[in-house]
């Protein structure tokens, strides 16, 4: 009967070990509920070259990735070294310029290299709530079948690339 | 131990390596209606701002919550109701937009773990104070 | 120079504190009063050895001097003088330091104030003090050490948060750490009788009036927060359930379940072990909330997830700390007696029914504060839990215990019979009822949660008037000024206390039931009427403050052809840091506040603005201010005046 007291000792020790966990949690790092279901369609401008469009659709069969950025976000600048490293992997890098002056976006490609097959102008951000962009930069790994496979939110790091995106990129093109 | 909350807001704005910038082209387009404003006004009390996490959507001035505010007030004008403007909202978000977490069994213990430990407490409390009656009788007896 | 002075003497402070800790202790086993000896000098030297380095802090910050790194990231030569003194508790190292100066603050307190108690339990008690200011100050010099210096220094500082240039920062913090380091004295208390095996009721009688400074201290500290946010966020909100704002209220509410069950503790010696968890559970959810503010685990600051270091720090204390007292409790707990008898209708039953209330209450904050981290931590997702959530569920099990608030003061202590308080009772009820459907009429507009709130709200009011009556009508004869003092101070403060929680939730429940918000754009010379009340908009007058420059609108309010209010919001801008800042501008009075902030200037000319009603919103901070007076004249009740004690005591042995 005396091991009633030990009661809260017990759930205190339960509370420590949640609390270690979050420890090494990121609670500002939010999970895609995107990941598995079917990639939001959308038609849009390419940046650059208006009167063209680039569509999902096109991208059917494909196995491709998302990367949504803007000019003015200090942390995509981090990233596009990385990015334009990617294009010599022959990596299928595809833009979305989140809510950005299309001219400003231009000239960042011009400066820091153009990573991108092709950029879709999302101006107004409606694409970006579409696919639940919190803060850019963020990418969208998409399956043959238009399926989002993985996201990574923030920039991507050597280690993200190497341990996660490459991997998935090959399985998928298996 | 609100001032350090805002320590937090201010450092999770500066420190993020996530920027969300001044380049908002976005303002709040006030709907015509006041009933749509009123119905926008309760619902985004009840959603999280993802960008400065800490606060509602209602509250903050972020670009973001600009533009999902007049993305609800579309959606209210196209005659959602509030479960369809907020299953929107987790369809892209997910469930963490939300500030009332949703019934599930993964939210049961949150939900009603606090009614049954009342419960609990109160038939303790009820079996305790019997059995100490109890006991303090024998100890007169004897 | 002299920062390193100041980090020396916490260096010293460390050594006093170990010694302050450990000397005492060693004593216990073989009652060595040489070694007790020590614990009082000690305590004092480790607690002055604090307050001086924490001065010599506060003077770099008054100097300017930027050559130490932790003034130059939180303070700027721009900023007054007010501010730049409050700047300390503005940041994580320095704020760490306000801590065990706090704790300096309360030790020495015991030092001078608790002089009459037997020379081993002070011994203890202090020795239990030592040891968390060991664990502290330990924290701060290996993490988060506030001395540090940058040379080539700044040419000026970074300047303070501008959300905290405010004078709430200047007051809130001491009295919100008062309260929540307060409690390590209860603690003290706690592990020193278990230690001793002395838990009985003059351990009880000893520990209610530091119990109850610290609550009080904790009251007016959240009430003072709560203001603050309501008038500097400028969307008029005055409680968010916010994680770090359920860190500060789950202490303050197992510290009232504490209030209560030592009331029962000290009446009939019962409930003991009981007691003495709660005192253990009010300052390790001190702790606790200090572990969730500092390690960053639930308030997203992004930089603490890549370096655990500080939280695994906190987390190692927390496991040693209320750990050790735990596995203390769990040894020596069920050796305690039973206590004296009692009816389970009763005064007592109530007040541990009460207990019951505030610890789930308690138990569901907790839960609800920790809840997204536990599914993450499974790997379930990311949920948030926010006011939703707690509106509901803390609401629905506080009502009960409220209704029961209601009945605790008429009850008889030891026996009490439920037909005979009913009948006490029954025109409370009444009055309540009527006057909970009365309100809304006149306001307009009735719904179950406002008639819930109201009803709770009247029943205690008429609860405490019914007590009082009855207890005066008791007393054949003397002025009511006589009579009112015959009841005994800790008696009148429980009722006004009680009575202020009744204000309180007048307060919460016309707020959430019958405020207005309005957003609007005005031009210039334009007037607007709202809920009654004209507007009448005269421009923006640009405005240069100490360090920032503002636009600060110009509005007139009046009602029927009277002037109310002249109203000036302000858009501020902080150039240091580049922040904006709203400053709302509110006309207050005992019924309503009409609150109103600047939003944008529009771009076709013209401002956005809210304008809130918020009608006896004021009722909330008056209610936690008689909540607190309450607490202040309990604690200055004759009984607790330790001298009287022992004299007492020495004539009954």
């Amino acid at each position: 009967m005396k091991l009633k007291f030990l009661i809260p000792l017990v759930l205190f020790f339960i509370l420590v070990g949640f609390l270690g966990k979050g420890l090494f949690l990121d609670p500002r790092e939010v999970p895609s509920p995107l990941i598995g279901k079917p990639a939001p369609a959308f038609e849009a401008p390419v940046l650059g070259d208006p009167s063209k469009t680039f569509s999902t659709a096109d991208m059917k069969g494909k196995v491709w990735l998302l990367n949504t950025w803007a000019s003015w976000c200090v942390a995509c600048r981090e990233e596009h070294p990385l990015l334009v490293e990617m294009l010599a992997h022959d990596i299928p890098l595809y833009g979305l310029a989140y809510k950005d002056v299309e001219q400003d976006a231009l000239d960042v490609l011009d400066k820091m290299g153009n990573p991108y097959i092709i950029t879709a102008n999302d101006a107004d951000g409606r694409i970006g709530i579409d696919y639940g962009v919190y803060g850019v930069p963020e990418t969208y790994v998409i399956d043959k079948a238009g399926i989002i496979r993985y996201k990574q939110i923030g920039p991507i790091t050597p280690e993200s690339l190497r341990d996660k995106i490459l991997p998935l990129l090959k399985e998928l093109d298996a | 131990m609100i001032a350090l909350r805002h320590i937090f807001i201010a450092l999770a704005l500066f420190v993020s390596a996530f920027s969300f910038h001044t380049t908002s082209f976005a303002q709040d387009q006030f709907s015509k209606s006041p009933a749509v404003e009123a119905r926008l006004k309760k619902l985004s009390t009840e959603l999280r701002c993802l960008v400065c996490q800490n606060s509602t959507l209602a509250d903050s001035d972020a670009p973001l919550a600009q533009d999902l505010r007049n993305e609800i007030r579309k959606l209210i004008e196209t005659g959602k109701t509030d479960e369809e403007v907020v299953a929107y909202l987790v369809a892209r978000y997910g469930d963490f937009v939300t500030f009332r977490p949703p019934v599930n069994a993964s939210t049961a213990l949150l939900w009603f773990g606090p009614f049954i430990m009342l419960i609990i407490g109160l038939i303790t409390l009820i079996v305790v104070l019997k059995k100490r009656a109890k006991l303090l009788a024998a100890e007169e007896v004897s | 120079m002299m920062p390193d002075i100041g980090h020396y003497a916490l260096i010293l402070a460390l050594v006093v504190a170990v010694l302050q800790g450990v000397l005492p202790l060693a004593g216990l086993p073989k009652n060595n009063e040489k070694l007790f000896a020590f614990a009082t000098p000690m305590a004092r030297v480790q607690s002055l050895l604090v307050i001086l380095s924490f001065i010599i802090l506060d003077y770099a910050f008054y100097a300017n001097d930027f050559t130490v790194y932790y003034v130059a990231t939180t303070s700027n030569s721009n900023l007054p003088l007010m501010f730049r003194l409050a700047a300390i508790w503005g940041g994580h190292e320095g704020s760490m330091l306000f801590w065990v100066s706090i704790l300096a603050v309360w030790t020495l307190a015991v030092t001078f104030f608790a002089k009459e108690l037997p020379l081993r339990f002070r011994s203890s008690l202090l020795a239990v003090m030592g040891l968390i200011s060991v664990g502290f100050i330990l924290f701060i010099l290996f993490t988060s050490n506030p001395f540090e210096r940058i040379f080539p220094a700044p040419f000026d500082g970074r300047d303070l948060n501008p959300l905290l240039q405010d004078p709430g920062m200047v007051f809130h913090p001491p009295l919100l750490y008062m309260g929540y380091v307060g409690f390590s004295v209860a603690f003290a208390f706690a592990i020193a009788a278990l230690l001793d095996g002395r838990l009985d009721v003059t351990w009880a009688r000893w520990t209610r009036p530091w119990t109850t400074a610290a609550w009080v201290f904790l009251t007016l500290g959240i009430a003072l927060g709560s203001r603050w946010a309501y008038y500097e966020l400028g969307w008029g909100g005055w409680w968010f359930w916010d994680a770090v704002e359920n860190a500060s209220f789950m202490p303050w509410l197992i510290g009232t379940a504490l209030i209560h069950s030592l009331a029962v503790t000290e009446k009939r010696n019962a409930f003991k072990a009981w007691t003495v968890l709660l005192s253990i559970c009010a300052f390790s959810l001190s702790l606790l909330g200090t572990f969730l503010v500092r390690s960053g685990v639930l308030t997203s600051v992004h930089a603490f997830a890549t370096d655990p270091s500080r939280g695994l720090f906190i987390l190692l204390f927390l496991v040693i700390v209320i750990g050790g007292a735990l596995t203390l409790f769990a040894l020596r707990a069920p050796s305690v007696g039973l206590g004296e008898k009692f009816d389970l209708v009763s005064r007592e039953s109530l007040l541990l029914t009460n207990n019951v209330v505030l610890f789930t209450a308690t138990g569901a904050v907790l839960l609800g504060t920790l809840y997204p981290l536990l599914i993450d931590a499974m790997n379930m997702g990311k949920i948030s839990v926010g006011p939703p959530y707690f509106d509901t569920v803390f609401v629905a099990i506080m009502v009960p215990g409220i209704f029961l608030m209601g009945i605790g003061p008429i009850a008889n202590w030891k026996k009490a019979s439920v037909p005979d308080m009913a009948s006490k009772l029954k025109w409370a009820l009444g009055i309540s009822v009527i006057s909970a459907l009365i309100v809304p009429s006149i306001m307009g507009r009735l719904s179950p949660m406002i008639f819930v709130g109201l009803l709770m709200a009247f029943w205690v009011m008429s609860s405490v008037f019914t007590s009082m009556k009855l207890r005066l009508d008791a007393i054949p004869s003397g002025t009511l000024t006589q009579k009112l003092k015959t009841f005994g101070r800790a008696y009148n403060g429980m009722l006004l206390a009680h009575f202020g929680l009744a204000i309180f939730i007048v307060g919460v429940t016309m707020v959430k039931g019958y405020e207005r918000e309005h957003d609007i754009t005005m031009q210039n010379g334009e007037t607007k009427v709202i809920n009654g009340y004209n507007f009448k908009f005269e421009g923006i007058l640009p405005i240069r403050g100490p360090n920032y420059i503002a636009k600060q609108g110009q509005f007139y309010v009046s009602k029927e052809g009277k002037q109310v209010a002249l109203l000036t919001p302000e858009k501020r801008l902080y150039p240091v840091q580049g922040a904006v800042m709203t400053e709302a501008s509110i006309s207050i009075n005992p019924v309503r506040d009409i609150y109103i902030s600047l939003g944008e200037e529009l771009e076709e000319g013209g401002w956005s603005i809210r304008v809130y009603f918020k009608p006896f919103v004021q009722w909330i901070w008056l209610g936690c201010v008689l909540m607190g007076l309450g607490g202040i004249l309990t604690m200055t009740d004759k009984r607790y005046r330790i001298k009287k004690v022992l004299n007492e005591q020495s004539i009954t042995a």
